[in-house]
């Protein structure tokens, strides 16, 4: 499922550990800031879509950049989090926003 | 808006906002008012159905259940259902593990198979604690789950869409699709709730 | 704002207002989801909505903030002028009235 022209090929695969990089720029980002500077697994690799960041602006957002679903234990993500030790939360996050 | 039928009050800025866009646009031919009445009609008789529909096939065909979690949007397309641009994830229930579903960030929701959202998923009490405190959100929805069930919360921050495929209930051997999917609630599948039998009394229309 | 503090879910259910959906049809329709020309993104729609002030975006209900994002765009893209809505706003508001709204203004988030 990809969009645009340009398919790159993902940097990372399911399975690898990621960090969601710790920035704090203006504009409109798909980050949510409680996510930003975590550390999860890629869970699956969902295709290459159009920058949403650069859509916003009206520009096409292209060449499309993988995206991710990444998932984060909950007690990692929370101080003090109550609940299952195996309890997760997952998201989508773009390639340029992991290292 | 029928002149005569019905009480009246002034505009509210964003209702006078409303009526200005919508005739500037039907002005200019970007926009027709036969079109915006026809996608008003879609939106207003969409509920549930397509989802459950596909949640009750899934219980009756294995096959299908698998190409269902596999790809969530060719299986819609497959029982007919139009998705244009859907990108569906399915994501399964099971003993072990309970999923649900938020947008943190404005209120993505695929509209498309079950309708329009309810006000409380828009709203910020449930856009912030569900990422946080799961099992305290859904004990407010009625939903307590076993302390060793794992919840798996899948924020809908991006492209994808998701829905839930609850675990089919205990005593409904031999039912049939049709029969199924009514016990399967728009709340089942976004995983405030579970899918529940029908109490032997009287039927229940359940949210 | 996933993650910050906030209270018990209120589990209101409500029929959408008649004006509601036309906004909501007229996103559908701009940003072309169901055919026909796209005319905006949603992500310039949503980016819109969070340009809101944090107070209105509080205040307001919730296609409050999705006309007043679509609004934006179409000026913002140079569909309408912010002359044209004045006069327009103008025009309507001298116009005539709205059938009464049926959500209590305390249920509109």
């Amino acid at each position: 499922m990809s969009d645009g022209k340009l398919v790159p090929v993902p940097n990372y695969r399911v399975g690898d550990r990621v960090t969601v990089r710790k920035a704090y720029p203006l504009g409109h980002i798909r980050t949510p800031y409680y996510i930003r500077g975590h550390t999860g697994v890629v869970e699956r690799v969902c295709g290459a879509f159009p920058n949403p960041e650069e859509l916003a602006q009206q520009r096409d957002g292209l060449p499309a950049q993988p995206l991710y679903r990444v998932r984060f234990r909950q007690e990692d993500l929370w101080p003090g989090y109550r609940g299952a030790n195996a309890d997760v939360l997952e998201l989508e996050i773009y390639q340029h926003w992991l290292e | 808006m029928k002149p005569g039928a019905g009480r009246y009050e002034p505009y509210s800025y964003f209702q006078l906002m409303e009526v200005s866009l919508r005739e500037l646009l039907v002005d200019k031919g970007i926009v027709t008012e036969d079109a915006i009445a026809g996608a008003v009609r879609a939106m207003r008789e969409r509920g549930p159905e397509r989802g459950a529909a596909m949640v009750a096939r899934a219980w009756v065909d294995e096959a299908y259940k698998a190409r269902l979690l596999a790809d969530g949007s060719r299986a819609a397309e497959e029982l007919g259902f139009e998705v244009p641009g859907l990108k569906l994830i399915v994501v399964e229930n099971t003993p072990q593990t309970h999923n649900a579903i938020v947008c943190t960030l404005c209120s993505c929701y695929p509209r498309v198979l079950l309708g329009l959202p309810p006000e409380w998923y828009k709203s910020r009490p449930y856009r912030s604690r569900m990422v946080r405190e799961p099992r305290k959100v859904l004990a407010e929805f009625g939903l307590k789950l076993p302390a060793k069930t794992a919840i798996r919360v899948h924020d809908s921050n991006a492209d994808m869409r998701y829905m839930v495929l609850p675990m089919r209930p205990a005593g409904t051997d031999g039912w049939d699709a049709a029969r199924l999917a009514m016990m399967v609630s728009r709340d089942c599948l976004i995983g405030v709730a579970v899918p529940q039998l029908p109490k032997k009394s009287k039927t229940r229309k359940s949210r | 704002m996933g993650g910050l503090p906030a209270g018990k879910v209120r589990r209101t259910e409500h029929a959408y207002d008649e004006w509601e959906l036309r906004v909501d049809a007229m996103m559908v329709l701009l940003t072309g989801i169901a055919g026909g020309k796209k005319r905006m993104t949603v992500d310039e729609l949503r980016k819109n909505i969070e340009s809101l002030p944090p107070a209105d975006y509080d205040r307001l209900g919730y296609y409050d903030r999705w006309i007043a994002s679509l609004t934006q765009t179409m000026i913002q893209r140079g569909v309408i002028t912010t002359d044209e809505l004045a006069r327009k706003m103008e025009q309507v508001a001298n116009r005539g009235q709205a059938p009464i709204s049926r959500r209590r203004r305390k249920d509109r988030r």
